[in-house]
């Protein structure tokens, strides 16, 4: 079959014409930045944390009529306080390990800083921008961490500060991430590192495989594998706690702990969002993204369903229109394949067309996206699966009109329209 | 004539009954999407007290220079908040007609109800101006007064929430509440004051959130009474002594600041004394760099700040982006179902109809198209609106809100874009030859 016969039909109605392809370029160029939306939050929402998340929960709470933690025998005074917290928590049963801890992945609280391998660097400059956590000796265990170098806090490393005392700790983990920046060679363990421009040292004592920081906004993404360890309880008039209990106890033990709370001091702050499972704060985190994705999803949908219909409708009056024509051409010799292969191929002609024009609106639409709100570049291949996807829509919705069109009657040449 | 075309149009959408129901829905989808996803957009990014935001500023100094600034993003802004030192000499200086350093809090409250175990609230720490420059309303009592500032009195306002749970809903002003182990005396409560995004202090609550403001309480007292700040902390150097006392010596931002000044020579001599305490600072050697502060009004500092969620916006544009497709496809819908109809039009002109009438007729059977296609996009926008809150966080979400405005515009937008998308369709029929389809027929 030639293309000229097909081109010289085309061009009785060009207007046709134009919006189909009009539509199947916008169809292209929305779905395949849609999908680059929805393709880069799934892959936000699912990377792993590195703890071990299940059978995890966090307790935030406040004490009421605490001492304020700037001095230091209030500071003790708190420090006790929560050594007896962690002591009820660890005593409940089913519990397999609790730590003080300051944040966790995901939870929005976090204590951002930098880390340097000079003394006394500007806190904005430094090598390599990290995120701090706080706990004591069972942080590692608690949270489920993989240690792939160096060794665990002992008891005796943790020691106590307030909330807002600059000092740091003499040694802290880090994670794989943050050690191969600061030391490419893969030696961190036993290094010293100075934390947030400080003038003393810290040891880096282990390393751990993987831990996000808190923040999952845009602002962390830079550093969202950079974080340290430090063996300390940081002292406050509030506190969390990170518990891990053994596998399927999860729900009685949150249950439990207010009452185990109050118990040990009635004279405390804890609500409905302070126990928290892991689970539910993975959710909150990413709640965000999840609906952005879904949102991106339905209108994906429901362009595409336009599209088919659309083309399902215009060409039914296409084939409605000649029907003569196609009486014409069947009687003199046209196959029903042939007539059917005829409006396949006229779609794909025009399907083809927009989609190169809709290439170029992808693109566009990309760039928009780009300049105004942080969006990452569009890798070339979404481009050509879009374009694969609409070639393809076009030729499922001309399916059914074609096919109408291959069985008009060879008869239908000798009737008039 | 109009029920004449009415009747047509009518006539013509019953004669291709699949085709005008696939039009309807087209537009039905089309409007519904870009409806519900304007109608998110607007709760987030309209004006929060449009009668006063004009008047509204946040001044901005530039006390950490370069050093500040090593992410290229921000576009050479100074910090965005205020350290203690900076906002205190603003507040004795008082050079605007109201203003108001405050930074969030998050104290504990022991209820009245000794059965109640004791709670958490949150709220901020301001100065007697605060309610008089935001307008802000009382159910009961008032705010304090600017002696009260000066004293340093334990004073304090409750929202209407609070009170609520406290206190039944009843006339408080005047009772007693245990903040922090210490006794403050209810001066006002608000009247559900709730305004979204928290504008006064977006850099400490992020602008949208689903945290309460329950109580206000004077920031000298907080200060005093060693209050700590619950919101962000940015530093560009570690403070050199530890506690909160420390963080208020210390070059870290934590503190907003809002100032009202009423007319164009007030702003600009606000300005030139904000850079004169810039000077001055850098006279006695507390900054080498140069000049560079900031006096935003309130709508630009919304902007500045990106309270509105990138994430809303670039739904608006896709779903935007999918409106124009479907108008696509209804032109091109409409264009076969005129187009078809030649012969009836070619018989119209002969019998000397003008084109005029024609034009009438088909724009006519257009509008219809797109009023029932409105009527039906009205139902699923509001099906998005009350399902967008599966998909988008409850602080986004809970905004959205259909109302009068919202369904009168969904209509007038169906309408128009349908219209629009049977102009050229219209056209094409309004210039069929009369004599060559009577001649084929």
């Amino acid at each position: 079959m030639t293309l000229h016969p097909m081109i010289a039909a085309l061009r009785k109605h060009k207007a046709g014409v134009v919006l189909i392809a009009l539509q199947i370029a916008l169809t292209l160029a929305i779905v395949c930045n849609a999908i680059f939306i929805i393709y880069a939050r799934i892959q936000n929402v699912q990377r792993p944390t590195g703890m071990d998340e299940n059978n995890l929960f966090l307790i935030t709470q406040q004490w009421v009529g605490a001492p304020s933690g700037d001095d230091p025998a209030s500071i003790q005074k708190l420090d006790a306080m929560l050594r007896e917290d962690v002591n009820a928590l660890r005593a409940m049963p089913d519990v397999e390990s609790v730590t003080p801890i300051n944040s966790m992945p995901l939870f929005p609280s976090s204590w951002n800083g930098s880390i340097a391998l000079k003394p006394g660097e500007e806190l904005r400059e430094g090598n390599a921008r990290t995120t701090y956590y706080f706990g004591d000796e069972s942080l590692m265990k608690t949270l489920g961490l993989h240690l792939i170098a160096g060794r665990n806090f002992s008891a005796a490393d943790v020691t106590n500060k307030g909330f807002r005392d600059p000092a740091e700790a003499n040694m802290v983990i880090v994670t794989k991430a943050l050690a191969d920046k600061l030391y490419p060679h893969g030696d961190a363990v036993g290094k010293a590192v100075y934390l947030d421009g400080s003038n003393k040292p810290s040891t880096i004592i282990g390393e751990v495989e993987r831990l996000q920081v808190p923040s999952v906004s845009s602002w962390a993404s830079s550093f969202v594998w950079n974080s340290t360890i430090e063996p300390v309880r940081l002292n406050s008039n509030f506190s969390r706690y990170a518990v891990r209990t053994k596998p399927g106890r999860l729900d009685a033990v949150m249950r439990q702990v207010p009452s185990t709370l109050y118990g040990v001091n009635p004279m405390r702050v804890l609500d409905d969002d302070s126990v928290k499972s892991f689970k539910d704060i993975r959710a909150e985190a990413y709640r965000a993204d999840i609906g952005m994705a879904a949102l991106m999803g339905v209108i994906c949908l429901i362009l595409l369903a336009v599209t088919a219909a659309g083309i399902v409708g215009l060409t039914s009056f296409w084939v409605g229109q000649r029907h003569r024509q196609i009486g014409v051409r069947r009687a003199l010799g046209a196959r029903k394949i042939d007539i059917l292969h005829y409006f396949q191929l006229e779609n794909l002609l025009i399907a083809g067309g927009g989609a190169l024009f809709g290439i170029a609106l992808a693109i566009g639409l990309n760039r928009v996206l780009m300049s105004k709100f942080e969006m990452e570049s569009m890798p070339v291949y979404y481009v050509l699966a879009g374009l694969a996807v609409v070639v393809l829509l076009g030729q499922i919705a001309v399916f059914v009109p074609a096919r109408r069109a291959s069985n008009v009657p060879p008869v239908a040449a000798t009737r008039s329209a | 004539m109009l029920g004449y075309y009415l009747d047509l149009a009518i006539r013509s959408l019953k004669r291709s009954p699949g085709l005008t129901l696939l039009m309807i829905l087209i537009v039905a989808f089309g409007v519904g999407a870009s409806m519900t996803s304007y109608s998110v957009f607007r709760a987030v990014s309209g004006d929060p007290i449009p009668w006063k935001s004009s008047r509204l500023f946040v001044p901005q100094i530039d006390i950490w220079g370069p050093k500040g600034r090593l992410d290229a993003s921000n576009n050479n802004d100074p910090p965005d908040a205020m350290d203690y030192l900076d906002a205190a000499a603003l507040m004795r200086d008082h050079r605007g007609k109201y203003q108001s350093a405050m930074y969030r809090v998050s104290p504990s409250i022991v209820p009245p109800d000794p059965h109640m175990h004791p709670i958490n609230v949150g709220g901020h720490a301001v100065y007697s101006e605060f309610f008089a420059m935001l307008d802000v309303p009382f159910k009961f009592g008032s705010g304090w007064g600017a002696d009260s500032d000066a004293q340093r009195a334990a004073v304090v306002v409750i929202n209407a929430k609070l009170n609520q749970k406290l206190f039944g809903g009843g006339n408080s002003v005047g009772k007693t509440l245990d903040i922090d182990g210490k006794d403050y005396r209810i001066v006002g409560v608000l009247d559900n004051w709730t305004p979204k995004p928290v504008y006064y202090d977006v850099v400490n609550t992020g602008g949208f959130t689903t945290d309460q403001e329950d109580v206000f309480l004077p920031f000298t007292r907080a200060i005093d009474v060693g209050m700590p700040n619950d919101g962000n902390t940015n530093c560009a150097e570690v403070p050199k002594t530890p506690g909160f006392v420390g963080l208020q010596q210390s070059p870290c931002v934590w503190i907003s600041y809002m100032v009202e000044l009423d007319d164009k020579a007030a702003v600009s001599a606000y300005k030139n004394y904000l850079d004169g305490y810039f000077n001055d600072q850098k006279a006695s050697g507390r900054f080498n760099w140069p000049l560079n502060n900031r006096l935003r009004d309130l709508p630009a500092w919304l902007a500045s700040e990106h309270v509105v969620p990138s994430d809303t916006k670039v739904s608006l544009v896709v779903a935007l982006g999918l409106l124009v497709a479907c108008l696509v496809n209804t032109a091109g819908l409409l264009l076969a179902k005129f187009l078809r109809r030649s012969a009836e039009i070619g018989v119209r002109r002969a019998l000397g109809a003008p084109r005029m009438a024609i034009y009438t007729q088909f724009l006519i059977e257009a509008g219809m198209v797109g009023f029932t296609g409105g009527l039906l996009g009205l139902l699923l926008t509001w099906v998005g609106i009350h399902g967008i809150g599966w998909v988008l966080p409850k602080e986004i979400a809970s905004l959205a809100r259909v109302d009068l405005g919202l369904l009168a515009l969904t209509l007038l937008v169906a309408v128009a874009a349908t219209m629009l998308a049977g102009l050229y369709p219209t056209f094409r029929a309004s210039r069929v030859q009369p004599a060559l389809q009577l001649k084929t027929n």
